[in-house]
């Protein structure tokens, strides 16, 4: 490592003091975390994790301590209809919120309020030494320094219809925020939430450092959502694991429009028999941007099913990276798993770069993997042309509906509804 | 002339072989012409070309639409103007509803800054797929994907009553159809018979025109139409085959 990167990266970070009212395990994971960032190496061309990477897009010039919050004027607060509760963060500070439809025995609260009121209950969720796929020093650096959040528990049998909404903005020049979230259905329980992060102008350099855990117990039913619509020049890493249990089933939702450099993470374990998994993404990418996801779809247990569907459009000079790994572990009998990346090449100039992966030392498994790339369709183009729609629009229909295609095994019509209505409105500027 | 499709003297090719060999008809409005040919006649060629299809190199004669050329017109400008084609092979667009779809085939016949008045839109759409006995759902779904033949082209039929064409075109509409299927689209197409309507209906089998009866049945081989007549033409066909025609035109060559 040279002199330069470890000056940038020591200075780098805004360490939060350690705040005495917290927990004591929590200021240990907190002290913890920061070594360990201290120690890790920053990622280098030969980590295979970082393949494709542009490194120099995850390298920080210079970091500020957050500006205190002030209420924008300009925030978007209208979730959709079945919103039973509605946060909004700036800069990590709480400016808003609303719980009046939250359901009796639902807990829903900042993070910070769940650890420090809950004693010792939230330990297990906090390890310092998680797995990741060579974001570990981010991990440890959103550790260290994540100071707000949203916290998630269903109890025991309770079914939760509609979802919480979550919007997270950034705002200041090369402002960061860490946010953190935990997800946890006990058995047989069901909850949603939607996060969405946006910066609240159009120029300015922000950054956000996330790590979002979920956690389905036995039959238990989560669906996290993350839209990520920063300006375009802001940067994120997102580090997302689940681990679902006995016959539970977890639903991830990623939609990138934004920032000028997205890392995504995502690890899934199915750790007990019957577990199921889900991640649907869309990219939508032009200008520069860069998009990177890395995904792992554990199976750990017997007659586990995961299924990943990535859809990729890039315009201009962008460029996208996906690497995906299914893992079907000793004794992982029976697993049925898919992995699909597919992308739509908008322009000459930009560039996907996708790997897929299998590893399977289980028997009687179904695993299908595989990646795909072209152009639009000359005869779907003709074919909406046939009906009066003109070129231009025959395009961005067909643009559209391949990214938003991605979202069609989510069985909430309004949820696809908005989601669909954002990658419209991108491709309207592209 | 006005108020009628005419095909003069139509010549293409596909890929450098001529296959449209100078086929004149006319279609008058109100009146449901039927083309019936062997296979590798040009019936799909036809309706290809008159759509626009970038495949196909049109290299002589015209089509005029209520007295205006065709080939004139764009691909999309064609439709607007009210020219539509039922496809033989229905396309599948991924992540698009067929509300949407419909919906912005709509909105490109409306004015410049007009928005399309949604409500009635839905419930327009609605009435028609309970008149064509299409299930709800289909509006949410995409596109033709994983349709079913039969829905594929129920489908094409709402798309044309949706779209309130001038001349319609459909191109072996009933391929694939089984015969309650065939009766649906049939009975679709019947019900939009009118004086200010004109249909060809492209077919290899007679068995479409039991349902969708027409007035005036043309006998297309090699690029041309080398036999014109009435509904009973179709019934000799489908009794005798093709054979009598292409002796025919051998024996007058």
């Amino acid at each position: 490592m040279t002199q330069t990167e470890e000056s940038v990266w020591i200075d780098a970070p805004p360490v939060q003091d350690l705040d005495l009212e917290m927990p004591e395990w929590y200021q240990a994971f907190q002290k913890a975390s920061w070594d360990r960032f201290r120690e890790l190496p920053v990622a280098t061309r030969k980590d295979e994790d970082w393949r494709y990477a542009d490194l120099k897009k995850s390298r920080f010039e210079k970091l500020y301590p957050v500006q205190s919050a002030t209420v924008p004027g300009t925030v978007d607060t209208k979730p959709l209809d079945n919103t039973i509760a509605h946060f909004v963060f700036v800069n990590g500070e709480l400016v808003d919120f609303d719980v009046s439809n939250l359901p009796d025995g639902l807990i829903c609260a900042p993070i910070n309020n769940a650890i420090s009121e809950g004693g010792d209950r939230l330990k297990p969720y906090f390890d310092v030494d998680a797995k990741r796929l060579g974001d570990e020093k981010f991990a440890a650096l959103n550790g260290a320094a994540t100071n707000y959040g949203i916290f998630v528990y269903a109890p025991k049998n309770l079914e939760v219809d509609g979802s919480i909404f979550v919007q997270h903005y950034v705002s200041g020049e090369s402002a960061p925020v860490f946010p953190r979230t935990l997800i946890i259905a006990d058995n047989n329980a069901k909850v949603s939430v939607i996060e969405r992060f946006e910066s609240l102008d159009d120029s300015t350099p922000g950054l956000s450092v996330g790590v979002c855990d979920l956690h389905a117990d036995h039959g238990g039913i989560v669906q996290h959502v993350l839209v990520q619509d920063l300006n375009k020049s802001s940067k994120q890493v997102h580090l997302g694991t689940s681990r679902s249990g006995k016959d539970s089933s977890i639903k991830s939702v990623i939609l990138n429009l934004g920032s000028a450099w997205t890392r995504n993470e995502s690890i899934n374990r199915m750790t007990e028999d019957g577990a199921n998994t889900k991640l649907y993404g869309a990219n939508l990418a032009n200008e520069l941007q860069e998009f990177d996801q890395r995904t792992l779809q554990i199976h750990d247990a017997q007659h586990t099913t995961s299924d990943l569907l990535i859809k990729n459009a890039l315009y201009d000079k962008s460029r996208v990276i996906f690497g995906g790994l299914i893992q079907v572990l000793p004794g992982a009998h029976h697993t049925d798993s898919y992995q699909s990346c597919r992308n739509l090449i908008g322009s000459e100039e930009a560039e996907i770069n996708a790997m897929p992966g299998l590893e399977i030392d289980a028997d009687q498994v179904r695993c299908s993997h595989g990646a795909t790339s072209g152009q639009i369709s000359d005869e779907e183009i003709f074919y909406l042309r046939s009906r009066g729609i003109p070129t231009d629009e025959a395009r961005r229909i067909v643009s559209c509906g391949f990214l938003a295609e991605a979202f069609s095994k989510i069985e909430n019509p309004q949820l696809v509804e908005w989601l669909s209505g954002m990658i419209a409105d991108k491709f309207d500027s592209i | 002339m006005s108020d009628t499709l005419e095909i003069k003297d139509l010549k293409a090719t596909v890929d450098g072989h001529e296959i449209l060999k100078g086929l004149s008809l006319t279609v008058p409005k109100g009146e449901v012409h039927a083309i019936m040919g062997p296979n590798g006649s040009g019936k799909s060629t036809l309706a290809k070309v008159m759509a626009g299809h970038e495949d196909y190199e049109v290299t002589g004669g015209s089509v005029l639409m209520d007295g205006e050329e065709l080939f004139d017109m764009d691909v999309d400008e064609r439709s607007r103007a009210g020219f539509f084609l039922a496809f033989q092979y229905p396309l599948e667009i991924p992540g698009v509803s067929n509300a949407n779809f419909l919906r912005a085939a709509r909105q490109a016949r409306l004015p410049e800054g007009e928005e399309i008045d949604a409500v009635a839109f839905y419930k327009e759409m609605y009435a028609r797929m309970d008149e064509l006995g299409m299930d709800r759902k289909f509006t949410g779904r995409s596109v033709n994907e994983g349709f079913s033949g039969g829905e594929k082209k129920r489908n094409e039929i709402l798309q044309m009553v949706m779209l309130d064409p001038k001349y319609a075109v459909l191109d072996e509409t009933d391929s694939g159809l089984d015969i309650d299927a065939l009766k649906v689209v049939a009975h679709g197409v019947n019900a939009m018979r009118s004086p200010e309507r004109g249909f060809l209906v492209i077919t290899h089998y007679q068995r479409l025109l039991d349902y969708i009866v027409p007035d005036v049945v043309h006998v297309l081989f090699d690029g041309r139409i080398v036999k014109t007549g009435g509904k009973d033409l179709a019934l000799k066909l489908e009794a005798e085959g093709y054979d009598w025609v292409k002796d025919e035109v051998l024996a007058n060559a």
